[in-house]
């Protein structure tokens, strides 16, 4: 079990966390057509590497925040 | 059978003072502790312990280890034990096994002869065709299967699982790893030794004076350390990212799974030894030196009569005067390294010849061969790393790719004196603690749960290691005839090279289709050999062939100790003992216990339709709203419109997911001006909660709005039926029931049955005339039975989760998740009405924009079979000849219209009332249905839960002074253990506890003296609790009544947005202390309780028992004892008595005992 670095919590083990999604932003809801709603909804980059990516603390702090994961070694940081 | 026991060895590890018995296929067998099974089996002079897997060869001791392919035992119920590794104990049924009927004579040894058919690749020759045959081939192969026979009553062994934190851990406790340990821990490091074999030493064990000299040093120096905790009989298993490594415990067989957190991993396994691959290998009396000097230097066992020594190293020389010294007639010396080899061993079941290269034949019962080594990588491929053959030293080494948490000491890194083995491992060790007191040095700087600046990590460069040299030694592994290369699997050298002739030249599918390196070994034995003759085969090198790779676990390891303790967390409402009481049929959603009914379920609906009934509704998520802003979240939120709600009132609300799919529904009411409290479906609790997080902490981070869990800090009981507004005036004080007073969709709050605080709502899921009534919990129980108490004389009675669904259906409502799915979104739902598209923005409003553009999707239906005496199971599908046009969604026979009825997803062009639709039932019949005009079948006007009756209501009756319960009660498994109690329970529930929410860092943390991660007492001896980033609990005794007007004075700062619930009902509270309260938590809880993570006074959340729940470290200072660890424990109310359970079995090895009331010092000083 990998550990993530919870920036309130510090280091914890990955079951306490929820993994939320790649950080895409919610487009206006006002003007977007299906094909931009959709891609913000079901298309990932899914990329090799470091990516950044929205976690949950659902067992721990309950914040909601951003961290950096090698997608191949599943080294983490803290997203800068 | 004479006795093959020498007289006294100088580092034997039996106690002749003692002899234990057991029974070895029925025959009686002496042992002295200390024994291992097979030891004293050979002492007795058993030669043969097993039959090989598919040709039923007889086979003997090879290796006199752990992995000894050919003596593995059953051992009374336990089939498969290692039994050159396990420990003979009094009384011990022992027999061999996978043969039949008997080890002597074995019918299935006949495959010897027909060994032919048994080429490689038979299983998937054979048995592939034709299909139908399967069934039996199962039985065949079954037959011939390794294992024995496991009883049906055989113990479940579970043990708890238990979590560590080592900065280093060292795996293999022989000279270097213990020379490793020592370094580590003398440098500060918390050092985990893990060795596989019941004592320390590896191999020094069975060295002369010299070795045994130092042996006893080294396990001198590990006893002074108490840096280091070693594990005997144990086992690394595997190494998983996050230098997160698994470790099995063992104890006569019982095993319990260590999961640990290592700052460094040092891989200290040694050397495997290699059998040689030749014909008649693996006759019993063939084995290799290590085998021989175990047996006579560590059990005082005379291997043999008559030897033949193949030796081309220093052990094959050390095991020849080994042998002389046990009185052993060494035939003959064969030095490979003088080009002298063994061509065949001969004999009938076991060794009576062996046959040399230059043609001569000598008689011998025992054949030790010393042909080299092979390094166990395991561990550091699983770090990444990929092994490199070195043909010099005829073995593969670790490669260059080590991550910085993993390091090689002894063997596996190279070649040298023992000297200079451990003056490595001694850098190695010193090198691991380094690294890994710096890592510790950065987590905890980046912890919480601290005071003061973190430690400074002592700043020592990166100590060089010099690297081992490799000796050379020759590269032995098949001599000029063909034998058998997996043991284990009964893959002989011919078969690789057929194997290799059919096209099977790449290792990784050689050893799938001929199954070589895949039986109980893992390859730890044949995996180089099994390289080296596909090599050979091929016509390539070692290093081109490569080697497969080695996979978690290292070996093998129980199902139960990989299950653990069974810990499902289940939540009970505060009423579940009177449902348990009144004979509740249990059903479990989610987690909650739930009544599905009481006996009757359609009695207690048609008590609901007649008169009143009562049904526990606790486990409705309920969600405490806070702020100016509130509204606009709601408006948010769901897909109805919320700015209008006025104080008092409540409306029902649904809830989509960015897919325009519905996701949940509730109604929610407005209690104050900035004051809501929402409900949800039990079942989305949780995931609503964490959607109002998500879009206040990421989407609308601007907005005013606090959001408290309250769900089960309510015991919340809805009273349903005509007459329920006459029951609820015998109970309520203070709250106008009259129509016009507290009408449909209104909510009051208010004192009910003498308890102060009750939130009660007119709301109607069952159609009928209801109010739900929000009780704080602890007096839910009090409440319920007051209920049932005053309403007798009106016929009150309880229903369950089954008359509900009955109810619900005969009026229609839906249930998210049941007439909805994955794909239903809200106009499919049939909410139309609720839709407001005119709001600027909600969540799903725009897949609901071009859903009604579209007006696509499936519509939730009415539906009434027209025989109504056809229930419909639930999922029948919905038919236009053999076309999917619908399914029911939920089906039940209506006691009210005495007729079934159904709600249906059906095509939106059918979804008009009065169609007439087929349904297919299950068993094939065909029946014809037909739309309704409405969702409800009964009273589709509403007038019922309208409805006003004449019926006086009150006056309030007496109902006796209000009894606070605990959520935790006697134990529900009793607690027995003769051990003494080390730990205790003590239950805190009754505290108040006083939220507080607030900015983080802002001057309300700076009033309440504390920020997250700590907790400290305030003046009044209150605990002050920073419980998460703007997140405060204060902890207080009942005694001390001021307590929450005190918390809110001082939290009344001008400019903060501050929040004050009160959650004194709402977690369920223990405190756990004594000296081994950390080690009982250490099997639940995956935190590091250490005094430098978790300091007296940290505070943080985790998960214990699989359970959300909060710990506090509040040490006790006693006069009597010393430093009392102890741990404030708090979860929800609803988990209490579980995660109690849970507490108490974890606790049982250390006495645990449970104090269900502390009469002093509950929130220790
Ligand atoms: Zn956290």
């Amino acid at each position: 079990m990998i550990e993530l670095p919870c920036p309130w919590c510090g280091p914890r083990g990955v079951s306490e966390f929820r993994y939320v999604g790649e950080g895409a932003t919610r487009p206006d809801p006002a003007t977007a057509t299906p094909q931009e709603w959709r891609a913000y909804l079901y298309l990932h980059e899914n990329a090799r590497g470091w990516v950044r990516e929205n976690w949950y603390h659902t067992a721990g702090c309950r914040r909601f925040f951003k961290l950096e994961r090698e997608t191949e070694s599943n080294e983490t940081r803290a997203a800068t | 059978m004479t006795s093959h026991r020498l007289t006294r060895q100088q580092g034997e590890v039996i106690d002749r003072a003692r002899t234990i018995a057991f029974t070895w296929n029925g025959r009686n067998v002496t042992a002295h502790p200390g024994d291992t099974i097979v030891s004293a089996l050979a002492a007795a002079g058993e030669r043969v312990f097993s039959r090989s897997f598919k040709y039923h060869r007889p086979r003997g001791l090879l290796t006199a280890s752990y992995h000894d392919p050919g003596t593995i035992l059953q051992v009374d119920d336990e089939p498969n034990v290692r039994a050159a590794h396990r420990l003979a104990t009094p009384g011990i049924a022992v027999s061999s096994q996978n043969t039949w009927p008997s080890l002597k004579l074995d019918v299935k040894a006949v495959n010897q002869v027909v060994g032919r058919f048994l080429a490689p690749g038979f299983y998937y020759k054979t048995f592939i065709q034709p299909e139908r045959l399967w069934p039996v081939y199962e039985k065949v192969l079954a037959r011939f299967a390794h294992a024995g026979r496991i009883s049906g009553n055989a113990p479940h062994l579970q043990s708890h699982k238990r979590f560590a934190h080592p900065d280093v851990l060292v795996a293999g406790g022989g000279p270097a790893g213990i020379t490793a340990a020592l370094a580590a821990a003398r440098a500060g490091a918390r050092v985990m030794l893990v060795e596989e074999e019941h004592q320390l030493g590896g191999h020094l064990r069975w060295g002369g004076s010299a070795e045994l000299a130092r042996l006893a040093e080294l396990r001198a120096a590990v006893a002074a350390e108490p840096g280091i905790e070693v594990l005997f009989d144990s086992a690394v298993l595997g190494r998983y990212d996050g230098n997160w490594i698994a470790v099995v415990e063992r104890e006569h067989g019982h095993e319990r799974l260590v999961k640990a957190r290592a700052g460094t991993l040092v891989v200290a396994p040694g050397l495997i030894e290699r059998p040689y691959v030749f014909a008649g290998n693996d006759l019993p009396g063939v084995m290799l030196s290590t085998a021989a000097r175990r047996l006579i230097n560590l059990y005082a066992v005379r291997p043999g009569d008559r030897a033949v020594v193949l030796t081309a190293n220093a052990d094959g020389d050390a095991v020849v005067a080994d042998l002389r010294r046990a009185g052993v007639d060494v035939a003959r010396i064969v030095d490979a390294r003088r080009g002298e080899d063994v061509v065949r061993a001969h004999g009938r079941g076991r060794l009576r010849a062996v046959e040399l290269a230059d043609g001569r034949r000598i008689e011998a019962d025992l054949l030790v061969t010393a042909t080299g080594w092979t390094a166990p990588t395991a561990l550091v491929n699983q770090a990444g790393d990929r092994p490199v053959y070195v043909p010099r030293a005829a073995r593969f080494v670790p490669g260059r790719d080590l991550p910085e948490s993993v390091l090689v000491a002894g063997g596996l890194a190279g070649d040298g004196s023992l000297d200079e083995l451990c003056g490595h491992a001694d850098a190695v060790g010193g090198e691991a603690a380094r690294r890994a007191l710096a890592h510790r040095a950065r987590k905890l700087s980046v912890l919480p749960t601290r005071t003061g600046p973190a430690p400074e990590p002592a700043q020592r460069d990166a100590s060089p290691i010099a690297a081992l040299p490799l000796d050379e030694h020759p590269e032995l592994f098949r001599g000029r005839t063909h034998g058998i290369v997996d043991f284990s699997e009964d893959v002989s050298s011919a078969d690789i090279f057929t194997a290799a002739k059919e096209g099977y030249d790449s290792v990784e599918l050689l050893k799938r289709y001929t199954t070589a390196t895949m039986g109980p070994a893992q390859g730890k034995l044949e995996t180089v050999n099994t390289v080296e003759v596909l090599a050979e085969a091929t016509g390539s090198t070692i290093a081109e062939t490569g080697t497969t790779t080695w996979r978690p676990v290292h070996v093998p390891v129980t199902l139960g100790a990989l299950a653990g303790r069974i810990s499902e967390p289940v939540r009970r409402s505060p009423m579940q003992a009177a449902h348990e009481r009144l004979g509740a049929r249990p059903l479990v959603a989610g987690q909650w216990i739930r009544p599905d009914h009481y006996g009757d379920p359609v009695a207690e609906a048609r008590a609901v339709r007649e008169s009143v009934g009562i049904i526990d509704v606790t486990p409705i998520g309920k969600l405490d709203l806070r702020g100016p802003d509130v509204a606009q979240l709601l408006n948010l939120l769901y897909v109805n419109k919320w700015s209008k709600l006025a104080v008092g009132r409540v409306r029902y609300g649904v809830m989509c997911a960015e897919d325009g799919v519905v996701f949940d529904d509730g109604v929610t009411g407005r209690l104050g001006e900035d004051h809501y409290l929402m409900s949800t479906t039990s079942s989305g609790a949780a995931a609503v909660w964490e959607w109002v997080e998500n879009w206040l902490q990421t989407e609308r981070p601007q907005w005013k709005v606090h959001v408290t869990p309250l769900t089960t800090a309510y015991a919340s009981i809805n009273v349903a039926g005509p007459r329920s507004r006459e029951l609820v005036g015998r109970l309520v004080e203070d709250v106008d029931l009259a129509e016009d007073a507290f009408g449909y969709m209104n909510v009051r709050t208010g004192r009910l049955a003498g308890v102060d605080g009750c939130v009660l709502w007119r709301i109607g899921f069952t159609g009928e005339l209801s109010y739900e009534l929000h009780v704080p919990a602890g007096y839910g129980l009090h409440v319920w039975e007051a209920l049932l108490e005053h309403g007798a004389d009106l016929g009150v009675r309880p229903f369950g989760v089954e008359a509900q669904r009955i109810l619900r259906l005969e009026k229609g409502h839906f249930i998210v998740g049941q007439d909805t799915d994955g794909l239903t979104r809200a106009f499919s739902a049939g909410l139309d009405w609720a839709v407001k598209l005119d709001k600027d923005d909600f969540a799903g409003r725009p897949e609901l924009v071009w859903q009604e553009k579209s007006g696509g999707g499936p519509r939730l239906v009415g539906l009434q079979p027209v025989d109504g005496s056809v229930v419909p199971p639930e999922a029948s599908q919905i038919v236009i000849d053999e076309r999917i046009v619908g399914r029911v969604t939920s089906s039940r026979m209506s006691p009210t219209l005495r007729r079934s009825v159904c709600l249906a997803q059906l095509d939106a062009p059918l979804a008009v009332p009065g169609t007439e639709v087929t349904v297919l039932l299950p068993d094939g019949r065909r029946v014809p249905a037909r739309v309704t005009e409405h969702h409800a079948h009964v009273d589709p006007e509403g007038n019922r839960l309208r409805g006003t009756s004449d019926e006086p209501v009150g006056p309030v009756r007496e109902t006796g002074t209000a009894t606070l319960r605990s959520p935790l009660e006697a134990p529900t498994r009793a607690v027995g253990s003769a051990a003494p109690c080390e730990a205790t329970v003590t239950d805190l529930s009754h505290l108040t506890k006083v939220h507080v929410r607030a900015p983080h860092g802002g001057a309300v943390g700076a009033a309440l003296g504390i920020a997250f991660g700590r907790a400290v007492r305030d003046e009044h001896g209150a605990l002050v609790v920073g419980s998460g980033p703007g997140e405060w609990l204060v902890l207080a005794e009942p005694t001390d009544v001021g307590a929450a007007e005190r918390v809110a004075a001082k939290v009344d700062v001008p400019d903060e947005f501050v929040s004050v619930v009160d959650l004194t009902h709402g977690r369920a509270m223990l405190r756990i202390a004594g000296p081994r309260a950390a080690d009982v938590l250490a099997k639940v809880c995956a935190i590091d309780l250490s005094d430098d993570v978790t300091p007296d006074g940290a505070a943080l959340r985790t998960s214990i028992a699989k359970v959300v729940t909060d710990l506090v470290r509040t040490d006790l200072a006693r006069t009597d004892l010393p430093g009392e660890r102890g741990f404030v424990l708090h979860c929800e109310r609803s988990s209490g008595q579980y995660l109690l359970d849970a507490l108490l079995d974890a606790g049982e090895e250390f006495g645990i005992q449970f104090d269900s009331r502390s009469d002093d010092g509950a929130l220790p000083e």
